[in-house]
């Protein structure tokens, strides 16, 4: 049995414990001087490729990301964390605003190609735009199985029992290679990137590609017409009698 | 001399726990102040014994940061996409 090439999408995105901020015109958040750090679901998928490594199931782990230059912060961190090399595909400033899962599903299948790819492991999400797409339009492109919200994985001589997260319960299913996966939040517990391990990640190869290297269009099919907050809750009131409280419940018809 | 030869180690974990102190919610200056007391409480501790239960103890408290950024990260993701 050869073992796997597995290929995984890393995006960057605003650190999660940092408070989003509309920009004044309306039309996005506030980026700049914002912590940024790897997408936590793409964390828990390079965690999942690096331990299938360490099971000596996979032969290779390729991060990928595609973005501004800053991305390439996102595949140290990957390599830091066990990834043998990595793929940055270069995008500026306006484009990488507008840019859609459906140009990232583009160029990630183009990379799994090129690279002769077995398993292709995302996060089920970004953060960012939670758009939950691109290891579903990756799978149709490529047309391989896809097995989304994975929390289990397990090999079975040559494909792969997956199990995943569905409303109300679980599902397992059985999926041949190559194939994308896309991981849950309870599929593992990732890796802290440790000091030792970010300064040989420097060391390890990383890739600066064009979309036009892939034959990849980034054009923008959208327009961003309003970015708003999400509605502030309202204030609590604190009573003083019990008589009160019931007058509040009535009025408000809750009684 | 004995604890000529723990320095790079000792050197080591005060670097290991000021990356890791990066991350800190209560933000990095209160854990640099921190971890610069707790360090320079020991200063004059030259017994190797006493060296080495040290050096455990920052590695366990390592450990236990990770776990908490870790738990952290966890929790919070829970909260917003798993509302039951």
């Amino acid at each position: 049995m050869s073992a796997y090439r597995v290929l995984v999408g890393c995006k960057r995105v605003i650190d999660y414990a940092v408070k989003i901020r509309v920009k004044p015109d309306k039309l996005g958040v506030v980026t700049d001087g914002v912590k940024h750090s790897m997408n936590p679901f793409d964390e828990i998928a390079i965690e999942e490729a690096i331990r299938l490594k360490e099971k000596k199931l996979a032969s290779e782990v390729v991060a990928f990301s595609c973005g501004p230059t800053a991305s390439q912060e996102t595949l140290r961190t990957a390599m830091a964390m066990g990834a043998d090399r990595a793929i940055h595909v270069e995008i500026d400033g306006k484009e990488a605003e507008t840019l859609q899962p459906i140009h990232v599903a583009k160029l990630l299948s183009k990379v799994a190609q090129e690279e002769k790819i077995d398993i292709i492991m995302l996060g089920k999400q970004a953060i960012d735009d939670d758009c939950n797409q691109t290891a579903q339009m990756t799978a149709s492109l490529l047309n391989w199985p896809q097995a989304t919200f994975a929390s289990k994985i397990e090999n079975d001589n040559g494909s792969f029992k997956v199990t995943r997260e569905i409303d109300g319960g679980l599902e397992t299913i059985k999926v041949k290679l190559p194939a994308v996966i896309s991981a849950d939040l309870r599929l593992n517990e990732p890796r802290y990137a440790t000091l030792p391990n970010i300064m040989k990640a420097k060391k390890k190869p990383l890739a600066k590609k064009k979309p036009s290297d892939y034959g990849v269009e980034v054009k923008a099919h959208q327009q961003v017409l309003k970015v708003e907050d999400p509605p502030v809750r309202q204030a609590g009131q604190k009573l003083e009698t019990v008589e009160d409280l019931v007058v509040k419940l009535k009025d408000g018809g809750f009684v | 001399m004995a604890s000529q030869n723990m320095r790079p180690k000792v050197i080591q974990l005060y670097k290991t726990l000021l990356h890791l102190g990066k991350d800190y919610p209560k933000g990095y200056d209160y854990f640099r102040t921190k971890l610069k007391a707790a360090f320079v409480k020991h200063k004059d501790v030259t017994d190797q014994k006493e060296l080495e239960m040290l050096l455990a103890r920052g590695n366990y408290v390592v450990k236990e940061i990770e776990a908490l950024y870790m738990l952290k990260k966890y929790r919070t993701l829970k909260k917003r996409y798993y509302p039951d």
